[in-house]
C-alpha cells in the first residue's frame, strides 16, 4: 500500500506544527514573560496606583484601567508574536520551510500560526489579572466574570494575531521597525484601553477615530464584563465586531501569508 | 513508473524579461540518481522549487510519484525530501528534535519517529551530537542533519540542491556515500549541482540546463563521447626540431584525427573520437619520412566539464 492511499495525517500534522510552537515558546517562558509583562506592570503601577496616589486622577481609574490593559495585552501580545517571528522565518532563517514542506495545506500552517499568536496573546492577558488585582488594590474581579473575561481575551488575541499575520506577511523585515512603531502606537492610543469608549462624546471626532480601531471592542468588551457598571459599548456588538474584523484580518493573513510561502 | 516527469515547464517571476525556466521537459527514472546541471541562473533551483510545490508553475506540467504538483501539493510532499541548498534548520531545537518534529509534521508515529531519529543520527556519524543546539555545527555537520532530516519520513524522491557546495572534501565524500547508499535503497535522488566531477561521479543521468532550456539529457559517460573529438593525444618532439607545416599537414590528413592544434614548446594537439590505440598507427605512420622523433605522448579524454562548456559558453556571468 502507497503512502499516497492512507487518510493525511491533517489533524496530526498540525498538532506537531503547533506542539513544536509551544515547546520553544515553554523554553523561553522568562523571556516571553519579560516581554509582554514588563510595560503593562508599568503602565498599571504609574497610571493606576502612583497617578492616584497623588490625586491626579480618581479613584476609580483603575476600574477603567484594568480591564483596558488586559485587553491590550491580549491584542498586542497576539500581534507581535505572529507579526515579528514571520518576518524572520520569511526573511533571514527560513526555519519555517520545513513545516511548508509538511502535508499540511499551506491555509492551515498560516492558521496554526494565528493560534499560537492567540494563545501568547491569552496568556499575556491572562497573567494582567492577578497582578492588576495586587497592584491596584482597589479593583475587584467577581469570580463568575473570569470565564467570560477569557472568552473576550480570546477573541481579542485572536484579532490581534490575524493583524499580525497580514502586517508580519506584508513587510519588509527591514521595514518591520518602522511599521511597528507606525502601527502599534496609534492602535494603543486609540483602543479605549485608557479611557472607556462612550465617554468620549465630547470628543467626538476622537470617538469615530477610535471606533475604527479593533482593539476598542476588545477593551470595551472587557470592561462588559468584569465593571459592567461603568458605561460600555453593549457586549453583542463588540463581539460581532470582533468577530467579522478576525474573519476578514485571518482571510487577508492567510492570503498574506500563502503569497509569502509559496513563489 | 517515472518518478519525476516535467513537460513544458515554464516558470516567469513577474517583472523577470527572460523566464527563469523555460519549456522544460524531462524524466527521472524510479531509482535513478538525476543531475540537473547548470551554471548559476540557469534554472536548477526554480526547477527544484516548482517540483517541491514551493514554487507555483506558470505553465506546463510537472508530476513526482505521478501526482501533479501544482493540484495536489499536500499529496506530493508526502513523497518527496528536500536538502535545500541554504541552511534552515530549527535553531530553536536540538539537532534530534529538528528530526523528531519533522517526522512529526509528517505524521510518523512516535515510537517510530524515535527509532528513525536514532537510527539516522547513527548513520549521519551524529549519534553524540542528538541533543546538542545548532549554534556550534559546522556546514559539514548542518548538511548532515539536513539529509537526516529529509529523510525522517522516507521520502520516496529526494531532491538535492546543491549538496556539496561550500562543503570541505571529507563532507563531500560522505555526501556522495549517502547518496549511492540511498540508491541502493531505491529511493530516487534528483540533484542539481554546477560541479561536473560531482555529476560525473553520482548521476546515472544528467541534464544539462541553461537560460531555463534543456541543452542535453544522457548519461554522463555518453555526454561525453558525443562531443566531437572526445580524445586528445599530444605529442612532443626532440627539442630544436619543431614539425613544419608538412607535418601538420600530414597529420590534419589522418582520417581519424578530427583537428590539430599547435601547442606551445613544439607540441601538437590531436583531437579524435576514436580509441587512441586505433589512430596511433596512422598517426605514426604520417609522421614517418619527416625527419622528426616522437619523444612523448600523452593521451587524455574530455570530461563533462568540457561538454557543459561547449554547451553553455565560456564567458562569465
Amino acid at each position: 500500500m502507497s503512502v499516497l492511499d492512507e487518510r493525511p495525517p491533517t489533524a496530526r500534522a498540525f498538532a506537531a506544527v503547533l506542539g513544536r510552537d509551544l515547546v520553544v515558546t515553554g523554553r523561553e517562558l522568562p523571556a516571553f514573560l519579560a516581554q509582554v509583562l514588563l510595560q503593562p506592570l508599568f503602565i498599571l503601577f504609574v497610571f493606576g496606583k502612583v497617578l492616584a496616589d497623588l490625586g491626579y486622577v480618581g479613584g476609580g481609574f483603575g476600574d477603567v484601567l484594568l480591564p483596558g490593559v488586559i485587553a491590550l495585552n491580549a491584542f498586542v501580545g497576539g500581534l507581535q508574536n505572529t507579526a515579528l517571528p514571520l518576518t524572520l522565518d520569511f526573511s533571514f532563517s527560513r526555519e519555517i520551510e520545513d513545516r511548508l514542506l509538511s502535508p499540511l495545506p499551506t491555509r492551515l500552517v498560516a492558521m496554526e500560526k494565528i493560534v499560537f499568536g492567540t494563545i501568547r496573546g491569552v496568556v499575556a492577558g491572562a497573567v494582567m489579572i492577578p497582578l492588576g488585582l495586587l497592584i491596584l488594590q482597589d479593583a475587584t474581579l467577581a469570580p463568575a466574570s473570569l470565564l467570560p473575561a477569557l472568552a473576550v481575551m480570546a477573541l481579542g488575541a485572536f484579532v490581534g494575531s490575524a493583524v499580525g499575520m497580514v502586517v508580519g506577511t506584508a513587510v519588509s523585515p527591514r521595514g518591520i521597525n518602522v511599521v511597528f512603531t507606525v502601527v502599534l502606537t496609534p492602535l494603543m492610543f486609540t483602543g479605549a484601553t485608557q479611557f472607556p469608549w462612550p465617554g468620549l462624546d465630547r470628543l467626538p471626532w476622537f470617538q469615530i477615530v477610535c471606533a475604527v480601531n479593533p482593539l476598542t471592542y476588545v477593551s470595551e468588551g472587557m470592561r462588559a464584563v468584569m465593571v459592567p457598571r461603568i458605561p460600555h459599548i453593549p457586549l453583542w456588538l463588540c463581539l460581532l465586531v470582533l468577530a467579522v474584523a478576525g474573519a476578514v484580518a485571518a482571510e487577508a493573513g492567510m492570503r498574506g501569508f500563502g503569497r509569502r510561502a509559496v513563489d | 513508473m517515472n518518478a519525476v516527469e516535467v513537460e513544458n515547464l515554464t516558470k516567469k517571476y513577474p517583472g523577470a524579461p527572460q523566464p527563469a525556466v523555460d519549456s522544460l521537459s524531462f524524466r527521472v527514472n524510479s531509482g535513478e540518481v538525476f543531475g540537473v546541471l547548470g551554471p548559476n541562473g540557469a534554472g536548477k533551483t526554480t526547477t527544484v522549487g516548482v517540483l517541491t510545490t514551493r514554487m507555483r508553475p506558470t505553465g506546463g506540467l510537472a508530476r513526482v510519484g505521478g501526482v501533479d504538483v501544482a493540484k495536489e501539493p499536500t499529496r506530493v510532499r508526502r513523497l518527496l525530501g528536500v536538502v535545500p541548498q541554504r541552511n534552515n534548520l530549527d535553531r530553536s531545537l536540538s539537532i534530534r528534535q529538528n528530526l523528531l518534529f519533522h517526522a512529526a509534521y509528517h505524521g510518523v508515529r512516535r515510537a517510530e519517529r524515535r527509532r528513525r531519529a536514532g537510527e539516522l543520527l547513527e548513520r549521519m556519524g551524529l549519534a553524540e551530537r542528538g541533543d546538542d543546539w545548532l549554534d556550534n555545527v559546522s556546514g559539514g555537520q548542518a548538511q548532515r542533519v539536513m539529509i537526516a532530516r529529509a529523510l525522517m519520513h522516507e521520502p520516496r524522491v529526494l531532491f538535492m540542491d546543491e549538496p556539496s557546495t561550500g562543503l570541505d572534501p571529507q563532507s563531500r565524500i560522505f555526501v556522495h556515500a549517502c547518496v549511492r547508499e540511498l540508491k541502493e535503497r531505491g529511493v530516487t535522488v534528483v540533484l542539481t549541482t554546477h560541479q561536473m566531477e560531482e555529476a560525473a561521479k553520482l548521476c546515472d543521468r544528467v541534464a544539462i540546463v541553461d537560460r531555463g532550456r534543456l541543452l542535453a539529457l544522457d548519461a554522463p559517460a555518453a555526454l561525453v563521447r558525443e562531443l566531437p573529438g572526445s580524445t586528445t593525444l599530444t605529442l612532443s618532439f626532440e627539442p630544436g626540431r619543431a614539425p613544419d607545416e608538412d607535418v601538420d599537414a600530414a597529420l590534419t590528413a589522418v582520417e581519424t584525427v578530427e583537428r590539430v592544434e599547435a601547442m606551445p614548446g613544439g607540441r601538437v594537439r590531436l583531437y579524435t573520437s576514436r580509441e587512441p590505440g586505433e589512430v596511433l598507427p596512422a598517426v605514426l605512420k604520417a609522421l614517418a619520412g619527416h625527419g622528426i622523433a616522437l619523444t612523448g605522448l600523452d593521451v587524455a579524454r574530455l570530461g563533462l566539464e568540457d561538454v557543459f562548456l561547449r554547451l553553455t559558453g565560456r564567458e562569465l556571468r
